[in-house]
């Protein structure tokens, strides 16, 4: 499998790449880690005329902490976020969802930026970024802006990035004490997307839940916090009675395709399951 | 036509210039311009790791890697295992250990199981199944290749051999 002819750029700084999005528009295409891209250019469902390579910015990459907020360049690989000593131990769940993505060699490619900004619902980043209230900072070559990942995603393969811009950069508050996660995640096999996920980060008080975040990855057009579910738990304790109230109410949400991964009713049960083992695990790893 | 472009990179320690268009994917010019036939094309879709080859430290597919992206790169295929007619112990692993039975995924495995070894000489044999899960194989369930790694990862271990 070809893809189409194109041109290739790769330039070497951010307002280089921003010069060519302007200059060929539509026509061109941004290329991360490429696990996404590449192969819809094989198969021709993409064509673009231009492909703009980032993978030779320099300024894309990196994890640091700045001001009690984690800052990765948009193209850092799943395998640096799953070796990060700063993530192991200040975003858990960030590891965690990484080490659930595809496989060895597609994480040594895959991007953070790359997997947010595609707009896939089967992709995991979209859900994490939610539930841990993250934050991207998008440039154009009229200036940033910093956007919250809540309400970022618009639909299917359809996000607030426009045209012209480029996701540089992830900004995730770090988690405060007493505090649990967890991504759980059912795929038939290894390098498979979702049937469903959810992604937690809980906030205990005693027994009690203080905060929580849930979202679900591939239970509809795009990754979507469960908010009803949020609002049952918070002020009550974590126990079979409360999470299967949770559970219930974040499958009312679900909207999933039948595919090969299974029909709607099979999907929606296990965005269910998920979130209740999501929910478990996260409470128990916050000292509850 | 898009224009075509040399690309230079080393590619098992020696250095090769391509000219290429910017659609050709590494495992072409791998297989069909520098004879690397080792590299095999499985799926084509990233899924099945036989093309896996390491490029400047990591395992790559290079079926999903272009081969403009590889500028000054340092390219390793099965091909730069052996070494004036010494196997590898990865190489010797699989043979002693019947990690194979085609051989149609071996050199994607051993390359794989390389940048393993490279990153983490002791693996458990969870970390084994862990850090080769990119790559299928079809013939021997995998018991075999676990084992082979294991093999190699005792005889490369400093440990062992008592330097």
């Amino acid at each position: 499998m070809i893809p189409r002819e194109f041109e290739y750029h790769a330039p070497t700084s951010i307002a280089d790449a921003l010069g060519l999005l302007d200059r060929f528009g539509d026509e061109a295409k941004l290329l991360a880690g490429g696990h996404s891209l590449l192969p819809m250019m094989k198969l021709r469902f993409a064509q673009p005329g231009h492909l703009i390579d980032l993978g030779k910015i320099g300024e894309l990459k990196g994890i640091r902490e700045e001001d009690g907020v984690l800052c990765i360049g948009a193209m850092t690989t799943e395998n640096e976020l799953i070796w990060s000593k700063l993530l192991q131990e200040k975003c858990p769940l960030l590891v965690e969802g990484a080490q659930l993505i595809a496989d060895p060699q597609v994480r040594y490619r895959g991007t953070i930026g790359g997997d947010i900004s595609h707009g896939d619902p089967g992709n995991d980043h979209p859900a994490l970024m939610l539930a841990l209230g993250a934050s991207f900072v998008l440039k154009g070559s009229r200036g940033q802006r910093v956007v919250p990942a809540e309400g970022f995603f618009l639909g299917s393969y359809a996000t607030l990035l426009e045209p012209g811009e480029i996701m540089t950069e992830i900004r995730i508050p770090i988690r405060q004490p007493k505090s649990g996660h967890c991504y759980s995640k059912l795929k038939r096999k290894i390098g498979d997307f979702a049937t469903a996920a959810a992604a937690v980060a809980v906030r205990m008080n005693g027994r009690i839940v203080q905060d929580v975040a849930i979202a679900l990855t591939n239970a509809g057009p795009c990754a979507m916090r469960a908010r009803a579910a949020e609002d049952s738990l918070r002020g009550r304790a974590m126990d079979d009675a409360s999470v299967a109230e949770a559970a219930r109410l974040a499958m009312s949400i679900c909207d999933p395709s039948a595919d090969q991964r299974g029909d709607v009713e099979y999907k929606i049960a296990m965005s269910g399951e998920m979130t209740r083992r999501a929910l478990r695990t996260a409470c128990a790893r916050a000292g509850h | 036509m898009a224009s075509k472009q040399t690309v230079s990179f080393t590619l098992n320690g020696v250095d090769v210039d391509v000219v290429v268009e910017p659609r050709e994917l590494l495992i072409h010019t791998l297989r069909e311009r520098l004879q690397h036939t080792g590299p095999h094309i499985g799926c084509e879709t990233s899924h099945c790791g036989a093309c896996t080859v390491d490029l400047n430290g990591m395992s790559v597919k290079s079926c999903t890697v272009l081969t403009v992206q590889c500028q000054d790169a340092k390219v390793l295929t099965i091909e730069g295992f052996e070494k004036g007619g010494v196997l590898h112990a990865l190489q010797e692993g699989f043979t002693q250990q019947h990690g194979l039975q085609c051989g149609y995924c071996t050199p994607g495995m051993i390359t794989r199981a390389y940048r393993l070894l490279e990153e983490n000489p002791s693996p458990s044999e969870e970390e084994i199944r862990y850090w080769m899960a990119g790559n299928l194989c079809r013939c021997t369930g995998y018991q075999n290749i676990v084992k082979a790694v294991q093999y190699a990862a005792n005889k490369m271990s400093p440990a062992r051999t008592g330097t």
